[in-house]
């Protein structure tokens, strides 16, 4: 653990060293209250970190299975798949194959933080800072929580979903209800809306544009041009337009297919589409958090990293207490090498830390190579403003695009390796050589965008004149095709919620066509 | 600006109902694991929950993925030690360390055994679904009734200890609000008029005037409110409480083992069984259940479990003696009056032939009528199934048995051969439309 600059710096410019707010691993409500300030004044006076009000909710080790069970949702409605996964939490707890988070936070306004009760003062300060601090910034100011995420009304929005699935259950009995919720369950993944939807103009809008339109053409209308012949029959071109009235009208392609049956499904009753719609709309709510995972892991970090040691140097904190600090921290940003039996991918906590520190060594710090690459922001002195933007403009994907330095590919050893099951063997693309740098970093942005976490399915037809069969479209990237036993069982429950038959098929460059039933 | 709330005080379980929603949905499958769970028990050992592994199969929440085995996959890992770019590694046969991202293991065939405990409650719930203790009517038998107290509603009268404050008081306010009874402020706000005009050194007569219809509001007022009582008798509600019978709740069950030469292992272990899981379900049924083995050869003793089931004896058989000992347990210890009394009896079907008309004679003169229930199972082993088809090979004993049946509602025999048998027999005995099938 090296010691940072920008820790150094203060320190020596003003050096008021105060008494400890705590000793020992003991916490109390008062202790908990001070650390928070003394949290509060770094992270608001020296960081001018932009914070929703916070709200600490203590709870227990069983709570906090609760908490998991219901994915991390202070409310949920009830469902035997949130039954499950508590059981199976539970089950791995007990016998201590994982451990449980030391804290929770929900993107909510007051942002709602849970600690557990049994950590220690060191744990409760770090957590503070970390979730209450850091997650609580990002949330509030990184673009794609903003624009998709509403922290005001999350909570209640929870309230209302729980009692009215409640209440659906008491009219329409708790088997019907299930049985929507499987289906919706089954298709969460492809229930997010990953663009704006567009606006639906309103009619006098569009009549009042045709007519512009049409004026426009008359003036400009000259016989000379009318050059070809008219080939096409007037009914086809009578159908085509019905037809492509009726794709206008459903809004096809449509990738959210919840949305989609929500919408447009023949046979389901309005409290059927509403739990559709509450379904929909807890996935939409975590889209972002999936895109950014690593980011805000990284800037929660950095946060209680700079944090902790700000309240090291004024003395807030002892020294006890910091060896406790960096050996939790360290652990936590450990990355295992790709060969070690620990490796489970890349640890977000471990690139978005580094890619962090790197960034503010960049800023303060930069060599001739980072200048060269980071015009931009190299030696700016500015460290924790150029954090700033990029937690709020960015996501995984582009943030590592735009920020992955050569330096650190050097310090992760980064490799490029491309598996292609076609052939016997793997294929070594690039290494953390010159020539490699920019392979490496596309191949790992892309590693982390939507394409590649997300697979993309569409509504792409519905045959409204024959027998109202639907067909979805798979576009295949990179030649990963549908997990066959997957689809097989996905597509009863889409049926169910259309009613009629469904199909999928798969297309891409290389391998066509395939169909699924 | 911060918030601190302890939570930890909050009501646990807040995923009870999902838990529930959850083992209802699994019901089949919790059901066999827990049918093999139980062949693992010792008797008395019901305490605590069950830990059991049912198959994935209904609860699998599908979701489209992509085919991990296909296509390209281009990723970037971190730990490089000695590769270099254009490095062909040759491809582990079935997905080793490196190829296994996060891609497979999320929610593939992972997960087909899930394992969880059940609570002691769940379990038995499961267990004996559709069971019930027969409702025979009970002739000489005096049952020990305790009388519990539990709330019904609300009365006029009552002790002052039973006020339900609350509801009184709303009746209160409503009646005051109907009578119009004047409030405290408007009569001060009165009196407070009334004070300021008098304090005036020069009364207008319109002042004057205006005191005395004060006055005489006022005095209206003041006497409403002596007519409109705060709290009169007719708002007053107590609480009420009745007094309900709790029928007895205790039992004792004996068990009867033959446990001479010719019982083998086999037939133990099928003896065992049957005895554990009537024990189980005695105890689902009441609250205090005791339980008293008897084994007997030629003689009958009273044993510990330990000794029941494990220890070897030698001798002849005769079945009485276990009858008899049991009687007279019943007569020191468990007069009928107060306990429910059910008996297993568990043997081979070898008895003294001489006996069995004494086992007759004891059980219709003596013990039927003492009990809720009898139950007789004989267990055979499956050579000896194999060997003698049919009923009609009866030992002696099922014999005599057979014609208790007839007589006595209280009484059932089964055979049993294979530990699968011995949960259907029980269900038999004690299915809950048994009632109907007697009748």
């Amino acid at each position: 653990m090296t010691t940072s600059k920008t820790r150094k710096k203060p320190a020596s410019s003003h050096k008021k060293i105060s008494p400890p707010i705590f000793e020992g691993a003991e916490w109390d409500y008062e202790k908990v209250d001070h650390c928070f300030q003394a949290i509060q004044k770094i992270a608001m006076e020296e960081m001018g970190l932009n914070v929703y009000p916070t709200q600490i909710e203590i709870i227990t080790s069983e709570q906090m299975l609760d908490a998991y069970s219901s994915v991390g949702m202070p409310l949920m409605y009830n469902h035997w798949s949130f039954g499950k996964s508590f059981l199976r939490d539970e089950s791995n707890y007990r016998k201590g194959f994982s451990g449980l988070a030391y804290e929770i936070v929900i993107n909510s306004n007051p942002c709602i933080c849970y600690i557990m009760e049994e950590n220690s003062m060191t744990m409760q300060t770090l957590v503070m800072a970390h979730a209450a601090f850091g997650h609580n910034h990002f949330f509030k100011n990184n673009h794609l929580f903003k624009q998709w995420t509403d922290a005001n009304a999350i909570l209640d929005y929870l309230q209302f979903a729980k009692n009215y699935i409640a209440k659906c259950e008491e009219r329409y009995g708790q088997k019907e209800v299930e049985k929507i919720l499987d289906s919706a369950h089954a298709l969460r993944d492809q229930g997010v809306d990953k663009f704006t939807r567009r606006q639906t103009l309103d009619v006098a809008a569009l009549r009042k544009r045709e007519l512009e339109r049409n004026e426009y053409e008359q003036s400009q209308y000259s016989e000379l041009w009318r050059t070809l012949p008219e080939t096409a029959s007037k009914d086809d071109e009578e159908i085509d337009l019905i037809e492509k009235a009726l794709v206008q009208k459903l809004g096809l392609p449509e990738s959210n297919l919840l949305y989609f049956l929500e919408k447009h499904s023949p046979v389901l009753e309005n409290w059927q589409r509403e739990i559709l719609r509450i379904v929909r709309s807890m996935a939409q709510y975590f889209y972002p958090q999936r895109q950014t995972k690593m980011m805000n892991e990284g800037c929660a970090c950095f946060v209680h990293y700079h944090i902790m040691n700000r309240l090291f140097d004024t003395g807030q904190i002892t020294e006890g207490a910091m060896l406790e600090f960096i050996d939790f921290h360290s652990r936590v940003i450990a990355q295992p090498d790709f060969d070690n039996q620990y490796y489970a991918g890349i640890n977000p906590y471990a690139l978005g830390f580094a890619m962090m520190k790197d960034i503010e060594r960049i800023c303060e710090n930069p060599t001739e190579e980072d200048r060269e690459w980071f015009p931009d922001f190299a030696g700016n002195n500015q460290a924790i403003e150029t954090l700033k933007e990029a937690w709020e403009n960015f996501r995984d994907e582009s943030f590592i695009l735009q920020y992955l330095s050569p330096h650190l590919m050097r310090e992760f050893r980064l490799f490029n390796l491309n598996d292609d099951k076609s052939r016997p063997f793997y294929l070594v693309n690039a290494i953390h050589n010159k020539q490699g740098y920019t392979a490496i970093r596309s191949a790992l942005a892309a590693q982390y965008s939507v394409a590649s976490l997300d697979l993309d399915i569409q509504v792409t037809n519905v045959d409204l004149h024959g027998n109202r069969a639907m067909t979805l479209t798979h576009n295949v990237t990179n030649g990963v095709t549908l997990d066959e036993k997957q689809v097989s069982l996905v597509i009863p429950h889409i049926q169910r919620l259309w009613g009629y038959d469904v199909s999928v098929k798969s297309v891409g460059p290389d391998i066509g066509e395939t169909n699924f039933a | 600006m911060m918030h601190i709330i302890d939570r930890r005080l909050n009501p646990k379980g807040k995923s009870l109902s999902n838990r529930q929603r959850f083992i209802d949905r699994a019901k089949t499958q919790i059901k066999k694991a827990v049918n093999e769970a139980i062949t693992n028990r010792k008797i008395s050992n019901t305490d605590g929950g069950e830990r059991i592994k049912i198959p994935s199969d209904g609860l699998y929440e599908p979701r489209f993925a992509g085919d991990s085995e296909k296509g390209i996959h281009d990723r970037v890992m971190p730990g490089n030690k000695d590769f270099m770019p254009g490095d062909k590694i040759k491809r582990p046969p079935s997905g080793g360390p490196g190829q296994r991202g996060r891609d497979a293991g999320e929610d593939g065939e992972g997960e087909d055994g899930f394992q969880f405990t059940l609570t002691r409650d769940e379990f038995l719930d499961i267990f004996f679904e559709n069971m019930a203790l027969p409702d025979f009517i009970k002739k000489s038998i005096k049952e020990e009734v305790t009388h519990e107290y539990t709330r019904a509603g609300y009365k006029r009268q009552g002790s002052p200890s039973n006020l339900d404050l609350k509801l009184t008081m709303r009746n209160s306010l409503a009646r005051r609000l109907c009578l119009r009874r004047p409030r405290n402020e408007e009569i001060t706000e009165l009196e407070d008029k009334i004070t300021a005009l008098r304090r005036q050194k020069k009364h207008t007569i319109k002042e004057q005037n205006k005191i005395i219809a004060l006055l005489e509001e006022l005095e209206v007022k003041k006497r409403r409110r002596k007519m409109v009582p705060y709290i009169d008798p007719l708002d007053v509600r107590y609480t009420s409480f009745t007094e309900i019978e709790k029928p007895n709740t205790h039992a004792v069950m004996f068990c009867l083992m033959d446990v001479s030469g010719s019982m083998g292992e086999t037939h133990k272990e099928l003896a065992k069984r049957f005895f554990m899981l009537l024990h189980l379900f005695l105890i689902r049924q009441y609250t205090k259940v005791d339980v008293i083995f008897i084994r007997h050869t030629h003689l009958a003793s009273e044993v510990d479990e330990e000794t029941f089931f494990h220890s070897r004896e030698t001798g002849g058989t005769i079945v009485s003696t276990a009858l008899e000992e049991m009687q007279k347990i019943i007569k020191d210890r468990y007069p009928p009056e107060d306990w429910n009394i059910y008996a297993a009896q568990a043997s081979d079907g070898d008895n003294l032939n001489s006996d069995n008309a004494h086992c007759q004679h004891l059980l219709t003169q003596n013990i039927l009528p003492m009990c809720q229930y009898f139950a007789y199972v004989e267990v055979w082993d499956s050579h000896e199934a194999e060997m003698f088809p049919g009923d009609g090979n009866a030992t002696r004993l099922w014999q005599a048995y057979e014609e208790l049946k007839q007589s006595h509602q209280n009484f059932a025999l089964k055979k049993v051969t294979r530990p699968e048998d011995i949960f259907p027999v029980l269900h038999d005995l004690f299915a809950k439309n048994k009632k109907s099938e007697v009748a």
